[in-house]
């Protein structure tokens, strides 16, 4: 009976090759851009990677050499000092959200949270800037890692939220049932048997605000020196890269070329890490 | 009755009674066992868990109510200074103390605009593809390079776009759109390579990704059915694409444009590299241009002079403020179609 059918006229079919063809090529095209950039930044960038880069602080505008140790210095305690903010209180929210906000108030804090993530960066620094700075006084590490923490908190909770939802209601109920306490449950096991998914979402956070110039330049400010207190302006590689960039000299191009692959290579390389960690489960519990 | 529908009965059993006042008096201490001070123990464990917990999610509350707070009384001066005025007048003047915000509005709404026009049809075409046509092997590989896109930082965007392309527009993208659709009036003047055009295609490229995954995830929500009912009913494999899939996606796909928007209208850095800076309307998109967050990151730290300060800070207010709508709007469209499934902006 199917023999009889049809044919398929010549326009429709010709519509439909034309159409998947573009879908397809729509797809080839999306990852032109990656490979280009990537490309770009690993053939410029190792053009003036050596050790001293990683050691050595600038040295002042004309001179050949110098690095930029401190900037990573300064990124690497801007993360940790943010993550001290961040993933408490984005675990916390999280774990409201699933556990506890199963009704209209987690509606509007669930909301407040994407609201809060759609917020541009450059307002967030504002905002840190009239909260911190201008009572501190100076520009700080702390200040820059306030705006950085903010941005953390929608991040981690959100996704904490959806990884806490799959855990299978009966876990819940088994632990219950044995007479272990609301709280002991969530901390012991529900959050234990989602850790992996935990793990991955302040990975997530991490790898968003790493890359953050814009809430920096009112907060952290940046740095020419060595500087690793909490009080004092801060370098940071986002930073040091725009201000390089903008330069009309070749020699800060080059060194900006070199900051972006130390800094994309930062983000690849901690994303890499918590995989293998969580994939080997050396934390407990992970899976 | 009240007593009938309290849960708290003398038959219900011990667990749900954690709650009961069991240490009201020293009398009561006595007949209570012992297990059942380890529930009172546990009671305000709980209790004082569910406080920490809940101080986090108003903790969430209190951060966006501060940051509009803190925006308003910053502002404060600018606005009673311009009033309405701010937002439809021309003029960018530090020296003269007299500021109006409208070219930054509408370099923000022109390079976002931009940006969608290249990044939709891309996003859509790369998320049909990577659900609907996409051999199995390659879906991973793929969607991991799309995702990848979103993990550059935004200055590294702005430096590639300085370096490379900027250039390239300059030569390639220009001339050939000044010389075959030059007669639109968008593509004329000085071939600069910065400016409006290449603003809007860094953040194209920025934007794609929670284009792209959004899409996926709203495809991916229509039910399996509705393609066997197109395709039993003849239809080739477009046609049921077109029928069946976008057009019960369309609501999401539109919400997760519109979020794609609310990224492209706060993007600061890559744009403060490549528009140009310059607080001017022109028809061409070859012209430089500025936005609302491009202005704030590049003028606030020069900024001298409350009214000045204060002016950049309405700006961001009004920035907030937009954003805040296009994101609450595209939130209620991605919930309408992927419903039960949290709607998630990527990172």
């Amino acid at each position: 009976m199917l023999k009889n059918l049809p044919k398929t006229s010549l326009r429709r079919r010709l519509s439909n090759w034309t159409a998947l063809g573009f879908i397809t090529l729509a797809a080839l095209i999306v990852t032109v851009p990656l490979f280009l950039i990537l490309g770009t930044v690993v053939v410029r960038g190792l053009g003036t990677f050596n050790w001293a880069f990683l050691t050595q602080i600038p040295k002042p505008i004309g001179e050949e050499g110098g690095g930029m140790g401190n900037a990573i210095l300064g990124s690497v305690l801007l993360l940790g000092f943010a993550s001290l903010i961040g993933v408490p209180l984005g675990i916390g929210a999280g774990i409201f959200l699933a556990e506890y906000g199963r009704n209209r108030f987690g509606n509007i804090v669930r909301f407040t949270a994407d609201v809060l993530n759609g917020v541009p960066s450059v307002v967030i620094g504002m905002t840190t800037w009239a909260l911190v700075v201008v009572p501190q006084g100076h520009f700080s590490l702390i200040s820059g890692s306030v705006a950085l923490g903010i941005m953390m908190i929608p991040v981690i909770s959100r996704t904490t939220e959806e990884v806490l939802l799959l855990v299978p209601q009966s876990i819940r109920e088994a632990a219950l049932g044995l007479g272990i306490p609301k709280w002991r449950t969530i901390l012991s096991v529900v959050l234990r048997s989602a850790s992996a998914g935990i793990v991955t979402s302040v990975m997530l956070a991490f790898a968003r605000i790493a890359g953050e110039s814009a809430p920096l330049m009112f907060t952290a400010f940046g740095n020419e020196f060595w500087s690793s207190s909490p009080n004092q302006p801060v370098a940071a590689l986002p930073l040091q890269i725009y201000k390089y960039a903008i330069q009309p000299y070749e020699q800060a191009h080059a060194q900006a070329w070199t900051a972006a692959l130390v800094l994309i290579s930062m983000i690849v390389l901690t994303v890499v890490f918590v995989r293998f960690i969580v994939g080997r489960g050396v934390i407990k519990g992970a899976r | 009755m009240p007593e009938h529908g309290h849960p708290r009965g003398p038959e219900v059993p011990a667990r749900t009674d954690m709650a009961a006042p069991v240490l009201g008096s020293s009398e009561t201490l006595r007949i209570v066992p012992k297990s059942r001070l380890v529930f009172r123990e546990n009671v305000i464990a709980d209790r004082v868990f569910r406080g920490v917990i809940l101080l986090c999610a108003l903790a969430v509350l209190a951060m966006v109510g501060l940051i509009f707070f803190e925006l308003v009384s910053q502002s404060r001066l600018s606005i009673s200074k311009f009033g309405f005025k701010f937002l439809v007048k021309q003029i960018w003047d530090p020296v003269a103390e007299d500021f109006g915000a409208l070219p930054f509005i509408y370099g923000t709404v022109v390079s976002s605009l931009v940006s969608l026009v290249i990044a939709v049809p891309l996003s859509v075409g790369t998320a049909l593809f990577l659900t609907e046509i996409c051999p199995l092997r390659i879906r991973a590989v793929l969607s991991l390079l799309v995702e990848l896109l979103a993990a550059i930082p935004s200055v590294i965007y702005g430096l590639w776009g300085i370096f490379v392309l900027a250039p390239f527009v300059r030569v390639h993208v220009e001339p050939f759109l000044a010389r075959y659709f030059g007669w639109t009036g968008l593509f004329e003047g000085p071939k600069y390579g910065w400016g409006m055009l290449a603003a809007g295609m860094i953040i194209a490229i920025m934007i794609l990704p929670i284009i792209a995954s959004i899409t996926r995830e709203v495809i991916t929500a229509v039910p399996r059915v509705q393609r066997e009912a197109a395709l039993a009913l003849g239809a080739t494999k477009w046609e049921m694409l077109r029928i069946a899939v976008l057009r019960n996606a369309r609501p999401g796909i539109f919400g997760a444009v519109i979020l794609g928007l609310g990224r492209a209208l706060g993007e600061t850095m890559a744009v403060t590299m490549v528009i140009g800076n310059r607080p001017e309307i022109a028809r061409s998109l070859f012209a430089p241009g500025y936005t609302l967050a491009s202005a704030v990151a590049n003028e606030f730290t020069e900024a001298v002079g409350n009214l000045y300060l204060s002016a950049l800070m309405e700006m961001a207010l009004i920035l907030f403020v937009i954003t805040l709508i296009v994101n609450a709007l595209a939130g209620l469209l991605v919930w309408s179609i992927a419903r039960g499934k949290p709607s998630r902006a990527l990172a």
